[in-house]
């Protein structure tokens, strides 16, 4: 079987997995210890009360060489974005300029607190100001909240303020209609903001229905939930009319931001007649994912709904200084202080560097590449919405499962061999054994062609010799993991006698 | 490449863009900047603020200066991690699996409770999805929540609450702990959880067995916010009943950095995993029948379950849960109790100072662990711009229940014994 296998990364990764941090070390092994207490040392019962702890935390007992050499090995495991090509569609794992960490670990940011005096973070509140007034201008949608802490917190913050605008109006209502090519979150917002979901469908060409959208537009709709260009990488030529018809039921119209990155500097929802919209800093702004967060989701909204924003908001003032305000009809908080500033310093470095001709010049690329790819792999795969695409596209693997019995799960197994990560997989629902390629701005045209080179390849190899590509990946530092056990006997903590 | 797409211009791909919502402006956006330039421009930003880091700082309140040790960004540095996403394909994502499940492990040592969450964005919003669980597992509407948590926590909780899901009764009156019986008033039938911070926003300690027994009572949940780092020397929330433990985990590895990104941490009981929000990591065997680690229990998440989704979060904060497992293998149980021992003492030690100047009198005596409320015996705003400008950041300033200023004192690790005397002795010839 090994002998077959192509492109084995050639500084094999380690097999993993090694011994958690807890088998590690010894009892004896520190690594920072508390500094000497410099001040009379006191009786924990007595000053707290009784409730001191009996038995100390079973913590990790290792000296400094043993954590950093875990941490190697087990970053050694991981792929991210420097490691290779990350075409997840829907993430926009674009590259993470290095200077974004740099500017973000300046002392005069890392080491504010929240509640100093504002005349001592008069920086970090211009900066908080700047980067708002580009992404108003970016979204054209004018009113900005930074405090929301990812895409789908922003999700739910919009739908508060869409909430309040209509409670405020005397109008309640009580649901918020999404097509069927929506991502996971809109739908779960709707019921955390204690909404009803109404899905519609697409239609024949994976655009919005307007029969279907019209047919459940009444005056008890809050909004119409809409990623544009939408989950399959189609921009709906029909946006006006979409928001329109919305509009026309006194219902508001939302933007899931996750795809601003196709669009920036070309079209503003804004202008497109959305209300509201969020921003994922860590997608279309480049703030690195972190392996799963923190990112960042801004709101922008119209000029009408800025007074429900959240508090605080940066503020500037006549005499050149910034400050912190609450708009009138403020919301309120959705979180603690002021957002996540550290992704705020990331994005507005990168936002500063790239600049207003940037910007749009990131769009192009990531819909040229984009195009590109899906040149190269149509007809290899099917594609079933075949139109221009955006910054992204979908295949479907279901004439190769059909042919072969490999499945798309199977190739994107198969692509760890080759040394990329798959692009995200059965997503959107509509699509069968979708395959959801978002290949960004910042790949060169060499990646494009050796990731379609390695599929072309992952095909012939699915007809030839079916069962080597159900049985991948062979090369990673771990095979196939048996997800049903993770299920059935959830194992979430280190026991010492799980040893 | 516009050759093999078929086009000749890039235009020709933004054929789906209506003309009326082309954007034929400029953006309002200044040019882009060479690196020479955007260090400089971000160092002036940087610079125009004046970092507690770089002062005497007794700030706390719900943000801590504890000392963060080296390794920690180094391993923070790693590309792997931070440039990785959520991890979707666990063959290549084993490193960010295995921490999380390490820190999840962590997580339950310090709050006794079974399983952890792999973070929620932060202290406010882990609080708030600690009430909305606490509905589902019960099928009640309604929380009971002490006025001494955090302000902003109960603000973003009463935020959350316009949406009709909770309903939210929280006991204001309070002479710096919460007082069991009058929870016990506001409790009834409806009532899901009572939700208690300890220390609480003033840095008191809750009577956390006499309030876990009105939740029993009430057939309610028991949530109780802690701090981290005080889990260390405090007994687990876990003793006192606990149905579900959150907090707010900054102070374990992270920079103040204005207050975010934090990290929210979450466990609960076994009984209740299955209503838990969030991503959770979980251990289980590969084809050849090695050990890995992979996400688990999906069927509660958006991307599955959609709207019968136990929380709408997605992105969460997995590089400050994974920072807070380095950093809590870093200091080990040892550590971490010398830093909280040390923490408690220096509050101690600087509130009996500063009681002794004459010129701070005490709201309460409660017991207490690193910070602590007194009244300051003239214009509160004024010393604190004072004490400023020679070098201080003198606590946070409060109003309390009663109306009067209150100033807010922590103390961390970080802060000396002649740090603390000049300081007393400065506030003291004010
Ligand atoms: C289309 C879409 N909407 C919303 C989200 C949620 O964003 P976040 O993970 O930042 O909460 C995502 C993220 O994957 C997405 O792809």
């Amino acid at each position: 079987m090994s002998g077959t296998v192509p492109n084995s990364p050639a500084g094999a990764p380690p097999r993993g997995p090694r011994e958690t941090i807890f088998e590690i070390g010894s009892p004896e092994s520190t690594c920072v210890t508390a500094p000497d207490l410099d001040v009379p040392d006191v009786d924990l019962a007595q000053v707290m009360g009784g409730a001191v702890r009996t038995a100390p935390p079973r913590l990790p007992h290792v000296t400094e060489l043993e954590i950093m050499r875990h941490y190697a090995h087990l970053a050694e495991m991981n792929f991210g974005v420097d490691s290779g090509f990350y075409p997840l569609g829907s993430c926009t794992m674009k590259y993470n300029p290095r200077v974004n960490e740099d500017t973000c670990r300046l002392e005069g940011f890392t080491g504010l607190h929240p509640y100093q005096p504002a005349q001592t973070v008069q920086g970090a509140l211009e900066l908080m100001y700047g980067l708002a007034q580009a992404l108003g201008e970016i979204s054209g949608l004018p009113g900005v909240t930074l405090q929301p802490a990812a895409g789908a917190h922003g999700e739910l913050t919009a739908l508060m303020i869409f909430r309040a605008a209509h409670e405020s109006a005397g109008d309640p209502r009580r649901k918020v209609v999404i097509p069927d090519t929506a991502h996971g979150t809109n739908p779960a917002t709707v019921t955390m903001c204690g909404y009803e979901t109404v899905t519609i469908p697409s239609d024949g060409n994976g655009l919005v229905d307007m029969d279907a959208l019209r047919s459940v537009l009444d005056t008890d709709v809050a909004a119409f939930m809409l990623t544009n260009p939408n989950t399959l990488g189609l921009f709906d030529p029909n946006i006006l009319r979409i928001t329109d018809a919305v509009h026309e039921v006194g219902a508001l119209a939302y933007c899931d931001g996750a795809n601003l990155n196709a669009i920036m500097g070309i079209s503003r929802p804004g202008d497109m007649g959305f209300d509201a919209m969020h921003i994922n800093l860590h997608k279309t702004f480049s703030t690195p994912h972190g392996g799963g967060g923190p990112g960042a989701g801004p709101v922008c909204v119209t000029e009408a709904l800025s007074r429900y924003l959240p508090g605080p908001v940066a503020v500037s003032f006549d005499d050149g200084t910034f400050g912190l305000d609450w708009p009138d009809a403020s919301i309120g908080r959705v979180r603690s202080f002021h957002g996540n500033f550290g992704v705020l310093v990331r994005a507005y470095t990168y936002l500063r560097a790239i600049g207003a001709s940037g910007v749009r010049e990131a769009a192009e690329q990531a819909v040229l590449s984009a195009n590109y790819l899906k040149a190269r792999l149509n007809g290899v795969f099917d594609v079933p919405y075949d139109r221009g695409c955006m910054h992204e596209f979908v295949l479907s693997g279901a004439r190769l499962k059909r042919e072969t019995g490999v499945r798309t799960l199977d190739v994107a197994k198969r692509l760890l061999d080759h040394g990329f990560h798959p692009p995200t997989v059965y997503f959107p629902l509509l699509v069968e054994e979708a395959l959801m390629i978002e290949p960004t701005e910042t790949e060169p045209l060499s990646a494009l062609d050796s990731f379609a080179d390695a599929l072309i390849a992952i095909v012939d190899e699915a007809r030839s010799n079916p069962d080597l590509v159900r049985g991948a990946p062979y090369t990673t530092p771990v095979r196939r993991l048996d997800e049903a056990r993770a299920a059935r006997t959830p194992d979430l903590r280190w026991r010492p006698s799980s040893a | 490449m516009l050759a093999r797409v078929g086009v000749e211009a890039v235009d020709e791909l933004f054929a789906d863009v209506p003309e009326q919502v082309r954007f034929m402006g400029a953006l309002g956006l200044p040019g882009p900047m060479s690196e020479v330039d955007l260090v400089r421009h971000l160092r002036d930003l940087s610079a125009a603020n004046v970092p507690a880091t770089q002062l005497v700082s007794f700030a706390g309140a719900g943000i801590y200066d504890h000392h963060v040790p080296s390794v920690v960004d180094h391993i923070l540095r790693r590309p792997e991690f931070f440039t990785a996403y959520t991890p979707y394909q666990p063959e290549v994502s084993q490193g960010t699996l295995q921490a999380i499940y390490e820190y999840q492990t962590m997580i339950c040592e310090l709050t006794g409770m079974d399983a952890s969450n792999a973070s929620m964005y932060d202290g406010a919003t882990a609080f708030v999805e600690a009430a909305l669980m606490a509905c589902r597992v019960l099928r009640r509407s309604s929380v009971v929540v002490a006025g001494t948590a955090h302000p902003e926590w109960l603000e973003t909780l009463e935020t959350y609450a316009a949406s009709g899901l909770v309903e939210v009764r929280v006991e204001e009156s309070h002479d710096g702990v919460c007082d069991p019986e009058r929870m016990r008033a506001l409790c009834d039938e409806t009532t899901a959880a009572l939700l208690v911070s300890s220390p609480n926003f003033f840095g008191n300690l809750e009577d956390l067995a006499g309030l876990g027994a009105v939740a029993r009572e009430a057939g309610a949940l028991f949530v109780v916010a802690a701090n981290p780092i005080m889990l260390g020397v405090m007994a687990p929330p876990a003793d006192f009943g606990a149905d579900i433990v959150v907090g707010e985990g900054q102070p374990l590895g992270g920079s103040m950095s204005f207050g975010g990104p934090g990290l929210g941490f979450f466990a609960c009981r076994e009984a209740h995993i299955r209503q838990m929000p969030g991503r959770l990591v979980g251990r289980t065997v590969d084809a050849d029948g090695n050990d890995a680690f992979v996400l688990t229990l999906s069927t509660r998440e958006q991307h599955i379950r959609r709207e019968k989704a136990t929380s709408n979060i997605c992105s969460n904060h997995a590089l400050n849960a994974l920072a807070a497992g380095a950093y809590l293998a870093a200091v080990g149980a040892e550590g971490m109790i010398g830093i909280a021992r040390a923490c408690v003492a220096k509050a101690h030690y600087l509130r009996d100072a500063l009681l002794a100047t004459g010129r701070f009198k005490a709201p309460w005596n409660h017991p207490f662990a690193h910070e602590f409320a007194l009244v300051y015996e003239g214009d509160a705003s004024q010393m604190h711009d004072e004490m400023l400008s020679r070098g201080y950041l003198a606590g946070v300033l409060l109003e309390a229940p009663d109306g009067r200023d209150l100033v807010l004192f922590a103390v961390t690790e970080k802060r000396t014994r002649s740090e603390i005397d000049a300081f007393v002795e400065e506030v003291a010839s004010l």
